[in-house]
């Protein structure tokens, strides 16, 4: 069951990122990035992450994705056009691609070579309540720090969106 | 068939995700495309980050991936502000026009 839920979901986020790249409407790509995300949540939840599972549908798939959609619908972004491109990056591109990932994925296997089986359950450390833990003991000061991070964005957002500029 | 996949798998997934991000990034027009490349790049990054975290059974893995999720957050509300500052003062939305710094 755990190597059918795996293949599915990531032949799912496979396909869903080529189809990020190669359409040419913003909003068929973003629809793709949706995809990759919703299939990244359930291989969290084969990894036993399930508040990362749960974080990744609501802020990754909810609210960044909402901006995205809603930015291409403001600015009617349409089709992007054609433009000349080098010889050399049009032949080369797609073979330099796979060839780049033949290579690493060689060397991922030949690295681990006995990485462990996943199964699901045998990590259980991922929920919420030992997740809270962690980041209000141990992590405290990167978790302060990431709330003027956020602050800092908020005005960046609010200075850049004025009409003025 | 096999019932369970090796965890190399989950990290091969991932790289496979990030190269499919690099190459988005490098070969698409559209700003807010190559935007939503570096989002799937981010994607693969906390993907292997969780594997890792299952190999290791320590929780520490999530708590990146989730500290890269509101960077992630912050990024996106910045950088689409920015596209829509760009789009205000030149209409357009390919990269190639956007080229002010390049002379």
């Amino acid at each position: 069951m755990d190597a059918i839920l795996f293949l599915l979901f990531a032949a799912i986020a496979v396909a869903c990122g080529i189809n990020l790249v190669v359409q040419t409407h913003p909003i068929s790509s973003a629809l793709s990035l949706i995809g990759v995300m919703a299939s990244l949540a359930v291989l969290y939840l084969l990894l036993g992450a399930e508040f990362m599972a749960a974080a990744q549908m609501i802020v990754y798939a909810g609210a960044i994705m909402v901006l995205f959609v809603f930015t291409i619908m403001l600015l009617n972004a349409g089709a992007e056009h054609k433009k000349g491109r080098s010889v050399i990056a049009r032949l080369l591109g797609v073979p330099a691609l796979i060839g780049f990932l033949g290579l690493v994925s060689f060397l991922i296997q030949s690295l681990l070579p006995r990485s462990e089986e996943v199964r699901f359950g045998a990590f259980t450390g991922g929920t919420a309540q030992a997740i809270g833990k962690k980041l209000f003991t141990g992590y405290l000061l990167p978790f302060e720090v990431t709330s003027v991070l956020i602050l800092v964005a908020i005005l960046g957002a609010v200075v850049l969106a004025r009409k003025e500029i | 068939m096999p019932t369970t996949v090796p965890l190399n798998w989950y990290l091969i997934l991932s790289a496979i995700l990030f190269g499919l991000g690099i190459a988005g990034f490098i070969f698409r027009r559209n700003i807010i495309t190559v935007f939503m490349s570096i989002e799937l790049m981010l994607n693969a990054v906390n993907l292997s980050f969780i594997s890792f975290s299952y190999q290791l059974r320590q929780v520490d893995g999530h708590i990146f991936s989730f500290f890269v999720m509101v960077v992630a957050a912050a990024e996106a509300a910045v950088g689409l502000a920015i596209i829509l500052t760009v789009f205000k003062n030149r209409a357009t939305l390919a990269i190639d026009d956007v080229s002010s710094m390049k002379n």
